[in-house]
């Protein structure tokens, strides 16, 4: 059981408010991402759920049970750290036994759980080695071994997988993903990498300086943004926004078109190719000169031989646009 | 990259100042050894006639010498022991964010800057005397008698001043491998369920255990030769009772005059602390190895 709901949380640093109050439920077993941009306060937010930071307001509660002064220990929560914050000086099966240690749990039982955690991350081979003598990747399946070997109520993961090469966090994603599907188990992952929010999550929380912006599934996310700040924020690359005359056309102050709800061909907008980026599963092309804004991104399926300096010709799926108001709030 | 050529260059270039520390090292070395085996009294102006091993067996004969050996070891260890664990202690309570941590630290740091005979001299006139010092009037307010530190309990009391004066030095060593340790691990044994003692048993103390042995090592080089303490508080006394070796080859080449003797003695002193300095590195020594 994993059920966390967030009562007006709100933290200050000093006078600062970094959080204001805040809602939030978590149900069991959900797989929750915070995203935001940097320094919006989702590392202090997961803080604020393990117990590592004292709330200055409001209430934490964890399966109905009040836990907002309880110490980390007594959370029944793990948490992954970006360092991975691994003892160096023990080796793996020591780190990844140290929680059932210090719960004073006996010998075969720790032996046990040690082991299936190895045998789930593939960690058999390196039990007796040190984190030292360990590839990053290989550090990270050792953090999450120790998280799940207590079998917490949740667990936290802290931008788990900046530390790591591209292709190795491809592989890390999925095996987290895995794992959740494996565990089920509630989990709350921060990022600031949307690719990794949009895999992963069952539920997304998208946060700005501390508020809230909006929660839903990916999906729901992607569709209908409940703002500018949100659409702007989920998908890659991102939405183009238009002000000024094209919007007003279409009753609102701005509008917004996703790269790839654009058509090249026969179409109300005309512009010149800029830079074109080819991914040889689609090219994005960055359109100057349309009237619009300073640039447009179109996405393209397949290869393309438009180059620099053509005169394009787009098309946007008028039911694919997006309004907004002057607040930058959604018009439905 | 190196050639042949370059090298031999290297070679000749570091030569002179190869050449000029090894004469540094083994020409008082050579002297040394050799003045132990002369007869060598300046008491006794005449030939110094070679004599082989006499003034060792001599020095290693003398009950006085049993007793310098056993002082120094005790000296080392108990100073040692002291501010290695008041240094941990130190530095856990100085790492703690407080109220005016800068100026404690400085507190703490200074006996540091304090010269060992002035200091020596500061305990045994302000503290420790039986008739003036502060622990006498501390007794007297407690309706206790006097305790003459000095005559009593020589060794101890200075072990106790050695200590004081060292501690500052482990306490900051100590204190900067603390800080250097990552807050995450702390923080991740803390939800791992690690209790105060726990964190400090399993985390801070093998992080420390590479400074610790730091400590051990420099320490020891000093605390072997302790002299000035000694000479200003208890002069080796009462009788033999606060003597080390280092204070035993003072004596017998400034207060006896024989410097044969006192060379073999500074002979057998090198041999200590290469004993000693071997069997710390094969216990502690592979803490030091990344
Ligand atoms: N101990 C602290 N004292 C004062 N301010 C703090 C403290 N910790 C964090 N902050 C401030 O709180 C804000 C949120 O920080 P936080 O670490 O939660 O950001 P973040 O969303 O995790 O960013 P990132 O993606 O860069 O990790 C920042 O403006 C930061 O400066
Ligand atoms: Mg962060």
């Amino acid at each position: 059981m994993g059920r966390i709901t967030l009562d007006k949380v709100q933290k200050k640093f000093g006078e600062t408010e970094v959080i204001p109050p805040l809602d939030l439920t978590i149900e069991d077993g959900e797989f929750v991402v915070f995203v935001g941009p940097s320094g919006c306060g989702k590392s202090t937010l997961l803080r604020l759920i393990a117990g590592l930071e004292d709330v200055s307001g409001g209430e934490i509660r964890i399966d109905g049970t009040n836990a907002t002064d309880l110490p980390p220990a007594k959370r029944r929560l793990a948490m992954v750290f970006q360092s991975y914050a691994l003892y160096p000086h023990m080796t793996v099966r020591k780190n990844i036994a140290f929680p059932l240690k210090m719960a004073g749990m006996d010998e075969a039982e720790k032996t046990r759980r040690v082991e299936r955690a190895a045998s789930v991350l593939n960690l058999a081979d390196y039990l007796d080695r040190r984190p030292g003598q360990l590839s990053g990747g290989q550090r990270q399946r050792v953090a999450i071994g120790r998280a799940i070997v207590r079998e917490p109520a949740a667990f936290l993961f802290d931008e788990p997988l900046s530390n790591l090469d591209a292709a190795l966090r491809v592989g890390m994603r999925l095996e987290i993903s895995e794992l959740h599907k494996r565990l089920e188990t509630t989990m709350i992952y921060v990022t600031h990498d949307q690719v990794e929010a949009m895999t992963m999550a069952d539920k997304i929380v998208v946060l700005r300086a501390g508020h809230i912006e909006q929660v839903g599934s990916p999906l729901d996310l992607y569709r209908t943004p409940r703002n500018r700040f949100v659409a702007e924020f989920i998908g890659s690359p991102k939405m183009n926004i238009v002000d000024g005359e094209e919007a007003s056309r279409h009753d609102a102050h701005a509008i917004g078109i996703r790269p790839e709800h654009i058509d090249v061909g026969e179409g109300p907008w005309e512009g010149t190719v800029g830079v074109s980026e080819h991914l040889g599963s689609d090219t994005f092309f960055h359109v100057h000169d349309t009237g619009l804004a300073d640039v447009v991104t179109v996405r393209a399926p397949g290869e393309n031989s438009h180059r620099a300096g053509d005169r394009i010709s787009l098309s946007p799926q008028m039911d694919k646009l997006h309004r907004f108001d002057w607040e930058g709030l959604r018009i439905a | 990259m190196a050639t042949q050529h370059s090298r031999a260059a290297a070679r000749f270039m570091i030569a002179p100042s190869v050449v000029l520390l090894l004469a540094w090292m083994l020409i008082p070395l050579g002297m040394t050894i050799w003045f132990s085996l002369l007869r060598y009294n300046l008491l006794m102006p005449g030939d110094n006639p070679f004599v082989g091993f006499e003034n060792y067996s001599y020095f290693l004969t003398d009950p006085a010498f049993q007793t310098a050996i056993v002082n120094t070891l005790l000296l080392v260890g108990g100073i040692l022991l002291i501010t290695v664990c008041g240094g941990i202690g130190l530095a856990v309570l100085l790492d703690q964010p407080m109220w005016g941590t800068g100026i404690v630290r400085i507190m703490v740091i200074s006996p540091f800057f304090v010269m060992p005979t002035v200091s020596a001299l500061v305990w045994k006139n302000m503290f420790m005397n039986p008739v003036n010092g502060l622990f006498a009037y501390v007794a007297g307010v407690l309706g206790l008698p006097a305790f003459d530190f000095l005559t009593a309990a020589p060794l101890a009391s200075i072990i106790g001043i050695v200590s004081w004066q060292w501690l500052p030095f482990a306490t900051l060593i100590l204190l900067t491998a603390m800080q250097s340790l990552d807050s995450e691990q702390l923080e991740a044994a803390e939800i791992d369920g690690a209790s105060a003692w726990s964190r400090f048993y399993y985390i801070k103390l093998p992080h420390l255990a590479r400074a610790i042995t730091v400590v051990v090592l420099i320490q020891t080089i000093f605390l072997l030769s302790i002299f000035a303490e000694i000479y200003v508080t208890t002069a080796g006394g009462p009788g033999n009772a606060s003597i080390n070796l280092t204070y035993l080859v003072f004596q017998e080449s400034l207060q006896r005059y024989d410097v044969g003797t006192a060379s073999a003695g500074g002979v057998v002193a090198i041999i200590l602390a290469n004993i000693v300095a071997i069997f710390l590195m094969r216990m502690i020594g592979k803490n030091l190895d990344a």
